[in-house]
C-alpha cells in the first residue's frame, strides 16, 4: 500500500481532532454493545425458551395462582409428555438489593421438563432427600460467595413472611451460554407445610413439554378449554410466547434501546461528517496540487474514505474493546438485576460494520467534494 | 528559439488560435484570444505580462489544467485539447511538472515524501522510487534535508524541493507560475540558476510566468501577454532591465 503513508500522515495532521474523532466512534460503540447486550438480555426469553415447551397461567395474570389438582388432568391430554408445576417466592437474601429469583420446583418432574439445566447425581439425589434443601444456580453462587453445604436464610414477604432457611445441597449450570444461572430452587413439599393453610393446594405456573411441537396449538387450545368456566382459568402458550409477553412488561425496551442506538450513530455521523468535512475544506489547495500532479479524481475520494474508514476502524475497535472488557464488570455490578450481558460474536460484527458505515457515510460527501473540486479554481485560492 | 505564429514542425508544444473566454454571470472575460505559440524541446521561455493578463490561465491551459474555449494545444504529437478528464490527468502525471510560486508542498509529508509523491503513480518499485527521489534532491542540493518536513525548510528550501518533485518523473516540460514571486533577490538568483541548470545540463523544457525582469532575463525567449496574444518582446525587457537597474 504505497499510499499508505499519505493517508497516515494526513491522519496525524491534527492529533488532537484525530483522538476526539476516534474517541467519538470508541464511546458511540461501547455504548452500542452495551445497549445492545441489555436488549439480547431482554429478548433471551425466546432463545432460551424450549421449542417443545409450553406454559399454563391462570387466565388473569401470572401473579394469581392456579391449582395443583389440574396437574393430573392436564398429563391425561394427549400428547404431553411432561409437567411441572413453579410457585415464584419472592424472598432476599439479607437485603433488598440482593433480589434473585427463587422459584418452588416439583422436583419429582423438574429435571425433565427443563433438561438444558445440569446437576450432578449425586447432588440432585441428596437434594431429593433434603425437605430444606435447594438447588442454586451457578451465578448466584459466585455471586453470594456460597457454597455447597451452606444454611441460607431467605426473607420473604409473601407466604405469611419471614425467614426461611435452606441447605445448599447442589449447584447448576447451564448447557448453553444464554441459560440463566441465577436461580434458586427448593421443594414443593417444604414450601406447602410452612405456608398458611388457604394458600395450600395453589401453585404458580405449569410447564409442560410436548412430544410435538407441531400439536402445541392444539394442545394448548384443549387445555384452556378444560379449566373454561372454572374458578381459575387458564391460559396456555409457547414458552416463546410467554417469554416475550414477560418482556412486554418493562414496557417497549426493544424500541428504547432501538431509538437510542440510532440516536448515537447518527450523532456520531454528523461528529464525523463535520470533522471530514473541515479537515477537507482546510487542505482543499493540497489535493488541487495531487490532482495537479496527476492524481486522479478518485484517488482523492479514495485518500478521503480512507482516512475515515480508519478512524472508524480503530474507533470502533477501541470501543467494542472496551466493551469486552467492561461489560463483564458492569453485569457484576449490576448485580445479576439483568439476565446474562452475553457479547454476541453477532452483536460485535454488527458494531464494527455500523461504525465503518458511518466512516464511509461521513467521508463520502466530503470526498465527492474534493473529487469534484476544479484544479484551477482551487489553486486560484490557495 | 521560439517562433511565434509559424507553424513549427520540429517544436515540442504547438498552440494554434486559442481562445478562453470567462464567463462571470452576464459578463464575458476575453482573456486569451487567438494566441499562437511553438516552443521547442530545451527551451527556457518566460511570460511576462500585466496583472489579469492570462498569464496564469495560459500556464493552466498549456498544462492541461483547464480546457481553452477554442483552438488547440499540441504537445509532442498528442493533442490535449480533446482529452477527456481521465486522460488528461493522466497526461500529466506523464508530462507536466508544475512548480508553484507557494511551492505548494504537502505540510505533512518530509521532503523525500513529497518528491516522491509523483513517483506513486508509476510502477516503479520503492527502491526504484527512492533512487530517483534522491537523484532529484541531489540536483536541487538538497540532498542532506531529505527528512525535513516542509515548516522546517528556508523559502528558497521549500521551493527546491517543489523543483525536485516537478523533475523527479522527467516530465516532458515544466511550468513554473511565479516561481520566485515570495522569495528575496538572492535566493530568486538562486533558483534561477538551478533553472538554467536544469535547461542547459538536463535539457528540461521550462514555461515560466514572471514579473521580475532579472528573473525573465534569465530564460532564453521573454513573451509578453497583451491583448490576449503573445509578442516577442526580448529586447524590451532588456530596456526594461537597464532602465528598472539603473
Ligand atoms: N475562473 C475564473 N472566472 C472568471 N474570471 C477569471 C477566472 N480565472 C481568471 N479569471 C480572469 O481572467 C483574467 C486573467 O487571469 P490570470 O489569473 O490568468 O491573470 P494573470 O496574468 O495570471 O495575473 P497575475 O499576474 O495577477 O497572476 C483576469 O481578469 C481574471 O480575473
Ligand atoms: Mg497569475
Amino acid at each position: 500500500m504505497k499510499f499508505g503513508g499519505l493517508i497516515f500522515a494526513n491522519l496525524l495532521r491534527k492529533k488532537i481532532r484525530l483522538l476526539l474523532t476516534i474517541g467519538s466512534f470508541a464511546v458511540a460503540l461501547f455504548l452500542f454493545a452495551f445497549l445492545g447486550v441489555v436488549r439480547d438480555a431482554f429478548n433471551r426469553g425466546a432463545d432460551v425458551a424450549g421449542a417443545d415447551r409450553l406454559v399454563t397461567i391462570n387466565r388473569t395474570s401470572i401473579i394469581n395462582p392456579i391449582p395443583l389438582s389440574y396437574r393430573d388432568q392436564i398429563l391425561r391430554i394427549p400428547g404431553v409428555k411432561y409437567i411441572t408445576h413453579n410457585n415464584w417466592f419472592g424472598g432476599v437474601y439479607k437485603d433488598e438489593k440482593n433480589f434473585f429469583p427463587q422459584f418452588v420446583i416439583d422436583s419429582d418432574n423438574q429435571r425433565q421438563v427443563f433438561p438444558e439445566f445440569s446437576i450432578p447425581d449425586d447432588q440432585w439425589n441428596k437434594f431429593l432427600k433434603d425437605r430444606e434443601g435447594a438447588i442454586v444456580g451457578a451465578r448466584t453462587m459466585e455471586r453470594f460467595h456460597w457454597n455447597i453445604g451452606d444454611r441460607i436464610p431467605i426473607k420473604t414477604t409473601l407466604y405469611g413472611g419471614g425467614s426461611w432457611e435452606f441447605n445448599i445441597d447442589g449447584v447448576y449450570h447451564g448447557k448453553r451460554a444464554q441459560d440463566d444461572e441465577t436461580q434458586f430452587w427448593f421443594q414443593w413439599d417444604y414450601f406447602e407445610e410452612r405456608i398458611p393453610e388457604r394458600l395450600k393446594g395453589l401453585i404458580g405456573w405449569y410447564v409442560l413439554r410436548v412430544n410435538n411441537p407441531d400439536e402445541s396449538p392444539r394442545i394448548a387450545k384443549a387445555i384452556d378449554e378444560k379449566f373454561a368456566n372454572s374458578p381459575y382459568e387458564t391460559k396456555t402458550e409457547t414458552e416463546s410466547a410467554f417469554a416475550a409477553g414477560w418482556v412486554k412488561q418493562f414496557g417497549n425496551i426493544r424500541f428504547l434501546i432501538v431509538t437510542i442506538g440510532s440516536v448515537v450513530f447518527f450523532t456520531l455521523l454528523l461528529v464525523t461528517g463535520n470533522t471530514m468535512a473541515i479537515s477537507v475544506r482546510e487542505r482543499t489547495g493540497e489535493l488541487a496540487v495531487l490532482k495537479a500532479i496527476g492524481f486522479s479524481d478518485w484517488s482523492v475520494l479514495f485518500f478521503v474514505l480512507g482516512e475515515s474508514l480508519v478512524i472508524a476502524l480503530v474507533g470502533g475497535l477501541l470501543g467494542l474493546i472496551l466493551a469486552i472488557v467492561a461489560i463483564p464488570v458492569l453485569a457484576n455490578a449490576l448485580n445479576g438485576m439483568l439476565p446474562n450481558l452475553i457479547l454476541s460474536p453477532a452483536l460485535l460484527a454488527f458494531g464494527l460494520f455500523s461504525a465503518l458505515l458511518v466512516g464511509i457515510v461521513s467521508g463520502i460527501l466530503p470526498g465527492v467534494g474534493a473529487m469534484r473540486m476544479r484544479v484551477v479554481n482551487a489553486l486560484r485560492r490557495v | 528559439m521560439v517562433k511565434v505564429d509559424a507553424a513549427g514542425e520540429s517544436s515540442l508544444i504547438n498552440v494554434r488560435d486559442l481562445d478562453k473566454t470567462y464567463r462571470r454571470g452576464e459578463e464575458e472575460i476575453d482573456v486569451l484570444q487567438g494566441l499562437n505559440l511553438d516552443v521547442r524541446q530545451g527551451e527556457f521561455v518566460a511570460f511576462m505580462g500585466p496583472s489579469g493578463s492570462g498569464k496564469t490561465t495560459l500556464l493552466n491551459l498549456l498544462g492541461g489544467l483547464d480546457v481553452p474555449t477554442r483552438g488547440s494545444i499540441t504537445v509532442s504529437g498528442d493533442e490535449i485539447t480533446h482529452m477527456s478528464a481521465g486522460k488528461l490527468t493522466e497526461w500529466r502525471a506523464r508530462h507536466v511538472g508544475f512548480i508553484f510560486q507557494t511551492y505548494n508542498l504537502i505540510p505533512v509529508l518530509n521532503a523525500f515524501q513529497n518528491v516522491e509523491l509523483p513517483l506513486l503513480l508509476t510502477k516503479l518499485s520503492k527502491a526504484e522510487r527512492r533512487d530517483h527521489v534522491e537523484a532529484a534532491l541531489s540536483v536541487v542540493g538538497l540532498a542532506d534535508r531529505m527528512k525535513h518536513f516542509p515548516r522546517q525548510l528556508s523559502g528558497g528550501q521549500e521551493q527546491r524541493v517543489a523543483i525536485a518533485r516537478a523533475i523527479v518523473a522527467d516530465p516532458t516540460f515544466l511550468l513554473c507560475d511565479e516561481p520566485t514571486g515570495d522569495l528575496d533577490r538572492k535566493r530568486a538568483d538562486e533558483i534561477m540558476t538551478l533553472m538554467e541548470e536544469l535547461v542547459a545540463k538536463y535539457h528540461k523544457t521550462i514555461l515560466m510566468v514572471t514579473h521580475d525582469p532579472l528573473v525573465a532575463a534569465r530564460a532564453h525567449t521573454i513573451l509578453h501577454l497583451d491583448k490576449g496574444v503573445l509578442v516577442e518582446a526580448r529586447q524590451a525587457s532588456q530596456d526594461t532591465l537597464a532602465g528598472g537597474v539603473a
